[in-house]
């Protein structure tokens, strides 16, 4: 099994998986039951009744900000194995050096444009 | 007592009554029954301390008066927490509104599975699971995490909450490039993500002397991480009433509370881990001293909390200290100081290790 | 032990992938999407490719179903867009599946190819020494794709706000 060194990690997992399951199903057995109370289904709105949808629709004003960050996040990974195998392809030439490199310049081109179309201020 | 159940594991093996594969499952779940009974330990006492702190910085005394010092009070208040009502309100989307908290406490006991809290005690390794991903499983179930809290405003259907979770989404958009950047120069002075090996690379030089600039983009992520003044946007009590967590009540919002300090204790863990030694003793022999006993286990183990204690200790003092950051502020430290910043560690690091060749 | 992980993760990875289909509400789509991307590495794990697995997690369920999720609360569901049975994208999909079964079907004889040695191809090192030798040049080439859907990004956006 090449994945043994994984089944601790997952046992892990089950376990916290437990207790917040525990967490979650013990108290409201336990506890105490309290009368219906009109006060307790409505939203909280410092005291007022609520007003309006609990959900109000407003302007994104950074969903390309969003969009650009899956897109840098994935520049961001390809960083990871190449960090690691970094030190030891030095030893075999600068190539390792130049290849990130030309990979950051690109990216970082499109940065730059990013940031000069002004498309990271908050308007 | 550690030795103590070691010797009945011992003792089973000799009497033929274990496989090794028993012997390896009641190891690995003694492991991870310690390591979640230590860190809500750790969560129950944050609280206090950080109630205790606090009160000292604005000249308050603070709770002391459940048991000595006010050490009971986590006691009390988990009690208080566990036998109130359970509202469950009318107005809320039910199955997210109750899993939500599940959510955001889950991932903190799950990632500090991979995090080596010691050196060897009796043989076996003092980390859970010795992942050859390492820091990815962390960052990868930390990133789930953050459903939590979009999901708590979501369901909650109440505007507080809804902004609260709005602005945890695009809290991370504005963090996680740097905090994954931010670590890219340890990868590479270490050459693995394998945590156990980039702690054994700070035997002699912790890495924080030589990733000052990486330390400190990835100390303030994980503030942003964690939710923590002066990135506590989607909290923000002056502002939102709590935020995400308005709705809740008794042991769902302490789930949500317990989530915050446990992700507090996994920061300060990843940040020994990764920039202060690990569980390494500086300046001090130890198993020159103690030899390689359980004893010198027991003191790298203790050497690694009490690291951990004193990040915890940074994080409560920058929360009574600082104010905090508006979003459109967040979003430009995120994007245009912290990411070049980053990608400037990530050249310097490697013209210094090309010059070095 | 392998095969029965990996029927339980399939089936659960079905499960879910009915559900994002079929559920009414777009966040319970969403978040089904999430545990099938979830259960999805699971799989990949069991193949031995860790580092895709976490990365998996990372990128699909931690960063890109955020901001789906995002998107789908600014949308507000309560409004209820009534799905509709799309015919063009049921064509697409219909079309997909047929080209997945010939893959699959002109696959399922051969031998897979093997990467790197000893079973731990899929480490993180050995993964790295690959895509920097041998695989640079596609490796090179995700840089200007990444480049092209940047500028799209900032291009498509900057065009919807001077229109609206």
């Amino acid at each position: 099994m090449i994945f043994a060194e994984y089944l601790p990690a997952a046992l892990q997992a089950g376990i916290a998986l437990a207790f917040v399951a525990a967490m979650l199903i013990v108290p409201p057995i336990v506890a105490k039951k309290g009368a219906p109370n009109p006060a307790k289904d409505s939203a909280y709105e410092c005291g007022l009744p609520a007003a309006q949808s609990g959900r109000p629709r407003f302007s994104i004003k950074f969903y390309l900000v969003a969009i650009l960050f899956v897109l840098f996040d994935i520049e961001v990974v390809f960083l990871y194995p190449w960090a690691v195998v970094y030190k030891e392809m030095l030893r075999e030439g600068l190539s390792i050096l130049f290849s990130m490199l030309t990979f950051l310049a690109i990216l970082f081109l499109g940065f730059l444009y990013v940031w000069k179309k002004g498309a990271l201020d908050w308007k | 007592m550690v030795n103590h159940a070691a010797d009945i594991v011992v003792h089973w093996v000799q009497a033929g009554m274990a496989t090794p594969w028993l012997v390896w499952l009641v190891i690995t779940l003694m492991k991870c029954g310690a390591v979640v009974g230590v860190m809500m330990g750790m969560v129950a006492y944050t609280v206090l301390a950080e109630r205790r702190f606090c009160a000292f910085i604005q000249d308050r005394l603070g709770p002391n008066r459940v048991g000595p010092f006010g050490l009971l009070q986590p006691v009390a208040d988990g009690m208080k927490l566990f036998l109130k009502e359970n509202v469950l309100p009318g107005h809320v989307n039910k199955v997210y509104y109750v899993l939500a908290p599940a959510i955001t406490l889950f991932p903190a006991l799950a990632t500090i599975a991979v995090i080596p809290f010691g050196n060897r005690l009796g043989g076996e390794k003092m980390v859970i699971a010795d992942l050859n991903v390492g820091i990815l499983w962390v960052f990868s179930l930390a990133a789930l995490g953050v459903y939590g809290i979009v999901l708590a405003g979501w369901a909650s259907n109440s505007k507080y909450p809804f902004i609260g979770g709005v602005r945890s989404a695009a809290q991370l958009i504005s963090y996680e490039l740097a905090m994954g950047l931010s670590v890219i120069g340890v990868f590479m002075l270490a050459g693995s993500l394998n945590l156990g090996q980039v702690v054994e690379y700070q035997s002699h030089c912790w890495l924080v002397l030589k990733q000052p600039l990486g330390f400190l983009i990835f100390m303030v992520a994980m503030f942003a991480e964690t939710n923590r003044t002066p990135f506590d946007l989607p909290e923000g009590e002056q502002e939102l009433a709590a935020g995400y967590n308005t709705e809740y009540g008794s042991m769902k919002f302490a789930l949500f509370f317990m989530g915050e300090y446990a992700n507090m204790v996994v920061a300060s863990a990843v940040m020994v881990t990764l920039f202060f030694g690990g569980w390494q003793v500086p300046f001090i022999p130890v198993e020159q001293w103690l030899g390689c006993s359980w004893l010198s286990g027991m003191v790298y183990i203790g050497c690694f909390l009490a690291k951990l204690a004193a990040f915890l200790f940074l994080f409560i003092w920058v929360r009574w200290t600082l104010p905090r950051f508006r979003y459109d502020q967040l979003m430009n430290l995120g994007w245009k100081v912290l990411l070049p910043l980053g990608l400037l560690n990530i050249l310097l690091t490697a013209l210094v290790l090309a010059g070095q060749r | 032990m392998t095969a029965a992980l990996f029927y339980i993760m399939g089936l659960a990875m079905l499960g879910f992938g009915v559900a994002v289909i079929t559920s009414r509400n777009p966040v319970n789509s969403a978040m089904s999407l999430v545990l099938l991307l979830a259960a999805m590495s699971g799989l990949f794990v069991l193949l031995g490719a860790f580092f895709l697995a976490a990365v998996q997690v990372l990128v699909y369920a931690g960063a890109i179903m955020v901001v789906f999720l995002f998107v789908i609360m600014f949308l507000g569901p309560d409004e209820g867009v009534r799905r509709r049975l799309h015919w063009f994208g049921a064509i697409n999909g219909l079309l997909v599946v047929v080209a997945l079964l010939y893959a699959f079907f002109t696959l399922a004889g051969k031998q897979p190819p093997m990467i790197g040695a000893e079973g731990r191809a899929g480490t993180v090192e050995s993964l790295g020494r690959l895509l920097f030798s041998k695989y640079l040049l596609p490796f090179e080439v995700a840089s200007v794709l990444l480049l092209v859907a940047i500028v799209g990004a900032v291009v498509l956006a900057r065009k919807d706000a001077r229109s609206s």
